[in-house]
This record gives structure tokens, C-alpha cells and sequence, in this order.
């Protein structure tokens, strides 16, 4: 992967892009259990896959969604957040 | 010596294996499943064998001995770390480390060269205070020192690293050295081999028989091994076999890139690493200079390099070293980095019965190979935590008692 597709922007090299790791539910911290949420903040899905990321084109300051796979290096779609996460 | 030789030219086979032996099949069962033929799960097998009588264990690799991080790695030996848990654990590993050719008769080019993690900033000079004084407080050789004596060390340096990140001083470290690295993957599997425990390599694993929480067997590409014990050391495949005991960690995997350049006179004595410049280089024995810099910036699960990783390492490199300019870049590759949020590792017993991890070495797994093959062997054989790695344990985060290790990260990641 050298070139990435911004959602606004088209595509860019890698280099301009800053990764926020996956999406991830975040438990609500009023109701859930301390092992709940030190699962959410510490435990993460590490295994090889398709994963949804956040990713940031930096110059723009722009949010969007990535899926990509983790072993081939190769991203499938990139779109902003739906709300949806 | 010459009648040793004799005996294989007599010979129309060879006589003797010339490191390990081979094996046809696995064993319906074993006594302890080791996989991965890396440093570390070498290591384990030989302290299972050599201190606990325990040769009934096979080690199952899916590629070759050494082919993963134990061989990707800079090769450099330190126990410099910041806290009590880490510099108690690395100093013992270097105590280990200096007796290892003696003990494996068979070189491994342990080389003591001195180890300087440059100072650029007031605040890195804190931090060096800091571990400087921790190690010391452990009885480790450790002290702050100028810019003079880096000079003296390294004269080629340019002090003011091209007028932006000037030096303002060092953590030396005189234990700091370097060692041939796939020669200590060797040397353990030999010790572990000539003990009777049994290496595969070209085996991979399928699968984990979990029932009722506890270990009962292991399913291969060269079929199924019913044993009560697992010990998973295989760094960026880590996740990988967590997935298959269904066990949840903080480890994530990013690429680590390194480089060497083309074999020059020698020049370079110690050991120097730039947090600041994300830079770390040392010259080998052969003449090349080995040098490293942070992780890949996202999640990768592959061994591909860059050209912006040589791009970014070598303008900080020139930036210390100006001369080096006209020096080649022969090679350069990628480990897959099992990395954790404190970055200290994850070691010892896991949720499921029988299922033992030495993992989360991220960038800082080589110098503990000795260590970790002890302790973990010390675990194995009496089901509990050695004393030495109580803080490494998985169920910390569960309950927020990280050991925060980052500022004694090579370089800032």
C-alpha cells in the first residue's frame, strides 16, 4: 500500500495518512463492569484479517473509515463514518 | 582433531548430524509442545531439558530455526531499562548471555561494545537520569555522561546532529554488546537436540485441542499430538494462536524494519541508538553497519519493507554520521512486532489450563532470549510464575497494574 483513497481528498501517498486503529464499540462506562472496560481499553483483535480503521488524512484533517486487510497490505474501501460504528 | 576427520572420510554417509537431528514423524504425544524454533522457544526447551529433566518436548516451526525475529533483529544486548521488574529481569539475562559460547561450545560472537543512548533534549536527560539511577540502585553499570565522552567513543560523530538535535549527553551502559544472533537459535536448539528433545521444522500449527478449559492437544500440518502443555513463542504470530485457544491480549502487530549497509573498514565501537532520530547502529563483525529505527506507522501482519523506511533512517543516519554519505545500503528487511501498551512483555500462565505464553517482545525480545528460555522452563515444569516475571503477567491489565517501560524503548515509537 503506497496510495491511499481519501474520502474528500482522492488519492494520496501513505506517508500523508495517520492510523487510529480499529473501530471499536465502546462499552458504556456508567453500566459496564471494570473487566468490561479494561477489556475495551486494553484487549485488542490482533489476529490477521479485514478490519475497519479509523485513519486521518493529516493535511486535511479529514476522519474517514478504512477497510483493509491486515496480512495483504491492501485497502478494499475507504469512507467517511456513518455513524454506524 | 585429524582422526575425527578421518571417520568422515571413511564414511559414505555422513557420520554425524551437523546440528540437529531429523525426524521422520512426530510422536503421538509429548510431554510439553513448544511452538515456534526461534530463540526463545529454543531456549525453553533447552532449560526444560538441561535443568528440569523434562526431554520428552517437541518444537514445531513453521518455516526454519531462526527464521523470524530471532534473526531480523540488531542484535544488540542491554539490561539499561527503567523499571525495577524490567532492569532485574534484563541483568540477569545479560549474566547469562556472557557465559553462552562457553556453555554451547560453539561461537557466538558476543561482542562487549559499550552502549550510548544519546540525549538530545532536557527531557531526555531526565529520563536518563532516571534509569540511570534505577539501574544503579540494581547494581547495574549505568551512568549519565557528556557529550565529550560520546565524542571520544565515536569521533566521527557530528555532535550537533546537522545544528537541529544537538547532544546534550548519554546513558552509557558498559555492558551494552552485540552477538551473531541466528548463532544463538543454533546453539540452543543443538543443546536442546543433543538432550533429546526433538525440533520439527516445516510443521505448522493447525489447531489447539482445548476441552474444558484445559490443554489436551495440538493439531499440525503433519498430524495430531496429544500433551497437556503448550508453550506459545512465536512473536508476531502470536495473535494468530491466541485466536485458536480463544485467550484476549493487548498484542498488536506492527512491522519493525532494519537495514545494513555494505561492509567498511571498522570505525564504530559501541553501541548507538537516537531516540529523538529514531536511530539505532552498531557495526558487525563483518564490517556492516546494522542499524534500525521506530516501527512501521500502522498494523501489519507481513514482513514487507519500504523505501520510506531507508529514506527516513538514512537522513537522520547522515545527520549524525555526515561522512557515511557515499555508503551503500546492501539489504534491508522486516520482523513482525508483537507489541503491548507498557511495552513490557506478556509472560506465564493464561485463562486456559496448560497454555503457556511468552510473548509481547514487540522490539526488545533478542537480549531476553536466555532469560525467557529459564524462566519460562521454570514455569512450565512447576505451573507457576518465576519470580522473575511476576510483573510480565497477562491478567495485569485486567487489573490497570501495567509495568510502564516505554521510556527504556530504544528508540521513541
Amino acid at each position: 500500500m503506497k496510495i491511499m483513497t481519501c474520502p474528500l481528498n482522492g488519492p494520496r501517498p501513505v506517508s500523508e495518512f495517520f492510523y487510529w486503529g480499529e473501530v471499536r464499540p465502546m462499552p458504556d462506562p456508567d453500566t459496564c463492569t471494570d473487566a468490561e472496560w479494561a477489556d475495551y481499553v486494553f484487549n485488542r483483535n490482533g489476529a490477521p484479517g479485514v478490519k475497519r480503521e479509523w485513519w486521518c488524512h493529516t493535511p486535511s484533517n479529514t476522519w474517514f473509515i478504512a477497510e483493509r486487510d491486515t496480512e495483504k497490505d491492501v485497502v478494499l474501501k475507504t469512507y467517511f463514518y456513518q455513524g454506524d460504528a | 582433531m585429524p582422526w575425527r576427520l578421518l571417520r568422515f572420510a571413511l564414511n559414505r554417509k555422513h557420520p554425524e548430524p551437523r546440528m540437529f537431528t531429523h525426524h521422520d514423524k512426530l510422536k503421538s504425544s509429548y510431554d510439553v509442545v513448544i511452538i515456534g524454533a526461534g530463540g526463545h522457544g529454543l531456549a525453553a526447551a533447552y532449560y526444560l531439558a538441561a535443568e528440569h529433566g523434562v526431554k520428552n518436548v517437541c518444537v514445531l516451526e513453521k518455516g526454519y530455526i531462526g527464521g523470524g525475529n530471532t534473526g531480523r533483529n540488531t542484535t544488540i544486548i542491554r539490561s539499561n531499562y527503567l523499571t525495577p521488574e524490567g532492569v532485574k529481569f534484563y541483568d540477569e539475562s545479560v549474566n547469562l548471555w556472557q557465559d553462552l559460547s562457553r556453555d554451547f561450545d560453539l561461537n557466538l560472537f558476543y561482542a562487549n561494545r559499550g552502549h550510548f543512548t544519546l540525549a538530545h533534549t532536557d527531557a531526555a536527560v531526565r529520563t536518563m537520569r532516571w534509569r540511570a539511577e534505577v539501574n544503579k540502585h540494581y547494581g547495574v553499570d549505568s551512568e549519565v555522561v557528556g557529550p565529550e565522552a560520546v565524542k571520544e567513543a565515536a569521533p566521527m560523530i557530528d555532535l550537533s546532529c546537522a545544528g537541529h538535535a544537538p547532544i546534550l549527553g548519554a546513558l552509557y551502559h558498559a555492558p551494552g554488546s552485540v552477538a551473531r544472533h541466528d548463532a544463538v537459535a543454533w546453539g540452543y536448539g543443538r543443546g536442546a537436540d543433543q538432550r533429546g528433545v526433538e525440533i520439527h521444522q516445516q510443521t505448522e500449527v493447525l489447531g489447539i485441542d482445548v476441552q474444558g478449559g484445559k490443554v489436551k492437544g495440538v493439531n499440525t500440518s503433519r498430524g495430531y499430538i496429544s500433551t497437556n502443555k503448550v508453550l506459545c513463542a512465536v512473536a508476531g504470530s502470536t495473535p494468530r494462536i491466541l485466536k485458536m485457544v480463544d485467550v484476549r491480549t493487548p498484542i498488536y502487530i506492527h512491522p519493525l524494519q532494519a537495514m545494513v549497509s555494505e561492509p567498511v573498514k571498522p570505525w564504530l565501537d559501541p553501541i548507538l541508538v537516537s531516540g529523538s532520530l529514531h536511530v539505532y547502529i552498531s557495526q558487525s563483525a563483518r564490517g556492516e553497519l546494522v542499524m534500525g529505527a521506530s516501527l512501521d506507522p500502522y498494523e501489519l501482519h507481513a514482513t514487507r519493507s519500504t523505501l520510506d523506511f531507508v529514506e527516513g533512517l538514512t537522513s537522520h543516519m547522515l545527520d549524525m554520521f555526515p561522512f557515511l554519505s557515499n555508503v551503500k545500503v546492501m539489504r534491508q528487511w522486516a520482523g513482525m512486532a508483537d507489541m503491548t501498551p507498557d511495552f513490557a512483555p506478556i509472560m506465564g500462565k493464561t485463562p486456559v489450563e496448560g497454555f503457556y505464553l511468552d510473548s509481547g517482545w514487540g522490539t526488545w525480545g533478542f537480549k531476553a532470549t536466555p532469560v525467557c528460555g529459564k524462566t519460562m522452563a521454570h514455569t512450565l515444569v512447576n505451573d507457576t510464575p518465576h519470580p522473575l516475571i511476576t510483573g510480565f503477567s497477562l491478567d495485569r491489565f485486567s487489573h490497570y497494574a501495567l509495568t510502564g517501560e516505554k521510556g527504556a524503548a530504544s528508540v521513541g515509537h
